[in-house]
C-alpha cells in the first residue's frame, strides 16, 4: 500500500481500525482531539461505535464494558485525562480484559499545560491505579512507528487479556508524516470464551469481575497476573539501538526525544565524538536486555527526557551500579533541542576528562 | 393441585449474603421472574454495582459484569453499545447511583442508552456500615448523621426518579416500593415495562425501588417495613413519572 | 380444609419474620421452639388446614424459602 501524509492522531485513529477496533469511547482533551473526531467520523463507516463520554471516567468504565463483550474497543486522553481512567484500567487489568489505551501525553502536573511532555512515564509503568498490575507500554517515535505498533497493540492485549498503553506526546499527536498501513500477519489468538455476552441458554453464566472477597483467592488472582507480566518481560522487551559500536556516553531516551538524541549523536559524530543510543520501544516492560552487556568504552549514562527525569529510576535499576547516570530533560512542553543535548554531553566529557 | 409459587430460574442456587430481612432478596427475585418470563434470560448481561448488592452477580443467572462504584451505567453502556441485540440492566444502590455515580445515572439516561436500571433505594449507606446518604430522610439518623440528618449541614434527600424524568433520553421512569405483597406486585409489574421498554428500543428506563434496611436502621425487619411505609413513601412518592406514551 | 399447601426450605431461612406479616388467616410464624442449621427459628405454618394458597408469605420471602401449591 502507497504512503499517505497522515496527522499523527488521525493515524493513529485508521490504525485502530485497520486492526479491527470498531468500539472507541472518549472525551475531548487537548492534545488528542484530532483522534476522537476521526472515530467519530470513520467508525460509523465500517459498522462501528463512537460514544463521547461524559467523562474520562465514563469513557474508560464504557471500554470496561465492551471489552467484557469481547470485542476490540479503544479509549484515548490525555494526561491528567488519563490519571483519571486509572480506576478503570485497575479494574481492566483486575478482570484480565484486554483493550488499548492511547495517551498522548502533556505536561503537568495538575492541569499543567497542552504541550508535548514525556511526565507520564510514572503515571504509565508504575500502574497509577490501585493494585498490583501492569499495562505493556509502548513508546514510538514517529508516526509509521505508531501506526505499527498500535495494531501490535490490539494483538497483544488479546493475547495477554491485558489492557496495553500507546503512549506519545503531543508532538507525535500533532505532526504530519507519511505513512504506510502494511499488510498485518494473522496472529493465533485464543478464542474469547470469556466474554459476557449472554449465555443463550448453552452454557453457565460468564462474569467479568475484579473482586476477591477470600484473601487466598486474591493472592492466588495476584500470582497468577504476576505470572503473566513475568512473561512480557520475558517476550515483550523491544528497543533500538544507535551507534553503539564504541560511545564514550550512552543516551537512553524514547519516543519523539529519541530523535532529537539521534541529531545530536550526528552532530556530534562528524566531531570524531562517540555517543551510543539506547531507545526502549516499550517502556513497560523496560528493556533489560539491551542493558546486559555494555561496550567497554561507556563512562556514563545519560537520559534524556520531556520530564524531570522520570526513567532515571529504570536506567539505575539495570545499570545495577555499574555505570554513573546523569541527565538532561526540558519539560513544562520545553522541548530538548540537539543543540541542548550536544552541549550537555561536551559539558559531562569534559568534566570526565 | 397446581404450584403458584417456586423459586426463579433466574436466580442462582446461591444463598444470598444479605442480612435477615433485607428486601434486596424481594427485588433480585422480582428482576430475575420478570427475565424468566419474557424469556430473555440467556440474552441478558447484568451489570453489578459496588454496595451491598456488589455479589449481585452470583445470584443472577446470567452473563454478568462487576462495576466499580457508581460506573455500571458507563459499563452497560459499553455492553449495549457492543451487543445492542441483548438485554443490558444495572442493578444499583443509592449510594452507588444517588451519590458517586450521579454523572453516569445522568448521562445513561441523556443519551437514551437502552438499557434498564434498577435503582435500590434504601436511605442509607449499607455496605459500609449505616453512614448517610444523599437519600437518607431529615432527621434519620446514621453513623455520619448521629444527631439526625440537619438539612442546614447536609442539604435535603435527592429525589433521583423525578429528576431523571425530566431527562427527554429517560422513557420510563416509576417508582415502586416492595413493602407488602401488594406493592410487590406493582413493583414487579414496573420492572417488567422497563424491560420491555428496552426490548422495544424506545430508550432508557429505571425503576426505583423504596426498601429497607434493618440492620442499619436499627430496627427489626417487620418494623423496617413498617418504617419504610410512614416516613419513606411520604417524601418519595410511588407512581410513574414517565412512560413512552409520555415521552417525545 | 386446606386449599393451599406451603412448603418450606428451612435451612436457608433467616428467620426475618418477614412471610408473617401478610398472612390473610395469620397462620405463618416463627417457630420459637427450634432454630435451624443457620442458627435462626424458621418460619413455619401454625395451623396448615387453613392455608389458602394465597402465596402472599412467599412474596414477601428475601430469600426464595418457600414454593406454594394449590389444590
Amino acid at each position: 500500500m502507497a504512503k499517505v501524509l497522515m496527522k499523527g492522531n488521525e493515524a493513529i485513529g485508521a490504525a485502530a481500525i485497520n486492526a479491527g477496533c470498531r468500539y472507541f469511547f472518549g472525551y475531548p482533551i487537548t492534545p488528542q482531539n484530532e483522534l476522537p473526531e476521526y472515530m467519530s467520523r470513520e467508525l460509523p463507516k465500517v459498522g462501528g461505535v463512537f460514544v463521547q463520554a461524559e467523562s474520562e471516567v465514563a469513557a474508560i468504565n464504557m471500554v470496561y464494558g465492551a471489552a467484557g463483550s469481547g470485542v476490540r474497543v479503544m479509549t484515548s486522553s490525555s494526561s491528567p485525562g488519563i490519571a483519571l481512567k486509572q480506576e478503570g484500567i485497575s479494574y481492566i487489568a483486575g478482570a484480565e480484559l484486554p483493550a488499548v489505551i492511547v495517551n498522548i501525553v502533556r505536561g503537568g502536573p495538575g492541569l499543567g499545560s497542552i504541550q508535548p511532555s514525556q511526565s507520564d512515564y510514572n503515571q504509565s509503568t508504575r500502574g497509577g491505579g490501585d493494585g498490583d498490575y501492569h499495562l505493556l507500554v509502548y513508546a514510538p517515535a514517529n508516526i509509521q512507528e505508531m501506526v505499527d505498533l498500535l495494531q501490535e497493540a490490539f494483538d497483544k492485549a488479546d493475547f495477554y487479556r491485558n489492557p496495553v498503553m500507546v503512549m506519545g506526546d503531543g508532538m507525535i499527536g500533532q505532526m504530519m508524516e507519511p505513512v504506510e498501513f502494511k499488510e498485518r500477519p494473522e496472529v493465533d489468538l485464543p478464542p474469547k470464551d470469556w466474554a459476557a455476552t449472554g449465555t443463550e441458554g448453552k452454557r453457565k453464566p460468564n462474569v467479568i469481575n475484579s473482586l476477591f472477597l477470600k484473601p487466598e483467592e486474591l493472592e492466588d488472582h495476584n500470582i497468577r497476573l504476576t505470572e503473566k507480566y513475568d512473561a512480557m518481560k520475558k517476550n515483550e522487551q523491544q528497543w533500538e539501538t544507535y551507534n553503539m559500536e564504541k560511545p564514550e556516553i550512552i543516551c537512553v531516551a524514547y519516543g519523539t526525544t529519541a530523535r532529537i538524541v539521534k541529531s545530536a549523536i550526528d552532530t556530534l559524530k562528524a566531531e570524531g565524538i562517540e555517543i551510543g543510543l539506547i531507545r526502549p520501544i516499550l517502556v513497560w516492560p523496560f528493556p533489560e536486555k539491551a542493558f546486559v552487556e555494555l561496550p567497554e568504552t561507556a563512562k556514563m549514562f545519560l537520559s534524556v527526557e520531556m520530564s524531570m527525569g522520570q526513567m532515571i529510576d529504570d536506567i539505575k535499576i539495570v545499570n545495577q551500579g555499574r555505570l554513573p547516570v546523569e541527565f538532561y530533560g526540558r519539560s513544562g512542553g520545553m522541548i530538548p533541542s540537539p543543540d541542548g543535548v550536544v552541549q550537555k554531553i561536551r559539558a559531562l566529557l569534559g568534566g570526565a576528562k | 393441585m397446581a404450584v403458584v409459587f417456586e423459586k426463579t430460574k433466574g436466580l442462582t442456587e446461591k444463598e444470598t449474603h444479605y442480612c435477615p430481612g433485607c428486601t434486596h432478596g424481594i427485588i433480585h427475585r422480582l428482576v430475575a421472574e420478570v427475565l424468566e418470563e419474557l424469556d430473555v434470560l440467556g440474552e441478558t448481561v447484568g451489570v453489578a454495582p459496588v454496595g451491598c448488592s456488589v455479589l449481585a452477580y452470583e445470584y443472577f443467572n446470567c452473563d454478568m459484569q462487576e462495576a466499580a462504584h457508581g460506573r455500571a451505567p458507563a459499563v452497560a453502556t459499553g455492553i449495549k453499545r457492543a451487543l445492542p441485540d441483548k438485554v443490558v440492566f444495572s442493578y444499583q444502590g443509592d449510594g452507588d447511583l444517588a451519590s458517586i455515580g450521579t454523572a453516569e445515572i445522568v448521562h445513561v439516561a441523556h443519551r437514551g442508552e437502552k438499557i434498564t436500571t434498577i435503582f435500590v433505594n434504601n436511605a442509607i449507606y449499607g455496605m459500609t456500615g449505616g453512614q448517610m446518604a444523599p437519600t437518607t430522610l431529615i432527621g434519620q439518623k446514621t453513623t455520619t448523621s448521629p444527631l439526625g440528618r440537619d438539612s442546614n449541614l447536609t442539604g435535603f434527600p435527592l429525589r433521583m426518579s423525578e429528576m431523571l424524568a425530566t431527562i427527554d433520553g429517560a422513557v420510563f421512569v416509576e417508582r415502586v416500593s416492595v413493602h407488602n405483597p401488594a406493592a410487590i406486585r406493582k413493583a414487579k409489574k414496573a420492572i417488567k415495562k422497563a424491560f420491555e421498554v428496552q426490548l422495544e428500543g424506545k430508550g432508557f428506563g429505571i425503576v426505583e425501588v423504596l426498601s429497607t434496611c434493618p440492620t442499619n436502621w436499627g430496627m427489626t425487619p417487620v418494623k423496617a417495613l413498617g418504617w419504610l411505609e410512614e416516613n419513606m413513601i411520604p417524601y418519595y412518592p410511588l407512581g410513574n413519572f414517565k412512560s413512552p406514551e409520555e415521552a417525545k | 380444609m386446606a386449599k393451599g399447601k406451603v412448603i418450606f426450605n428451612e435451612d436457608i431461612c433467616k428467620g426475618c419474620a418477614l412471610c408473617t406479616t401478610n398472612c390473610p388467616v395469620n397462620i405463618v410464624v416463627l417457630d420459637t421452639s427450634r432454630i435451624n442449621q443457620k442458627g435462626y427459628h424458621p418460619a413455619t405454618l401454625s395451623d396448615p388446614e387453613q392455608c389458602i394458597g394465597c402465596a402472599n408469605c412467599a412474596m414477601m420471602c428475601p430469600d426464595n424459602v418457600i414454593t406454594v401449591e394449590r389444590f
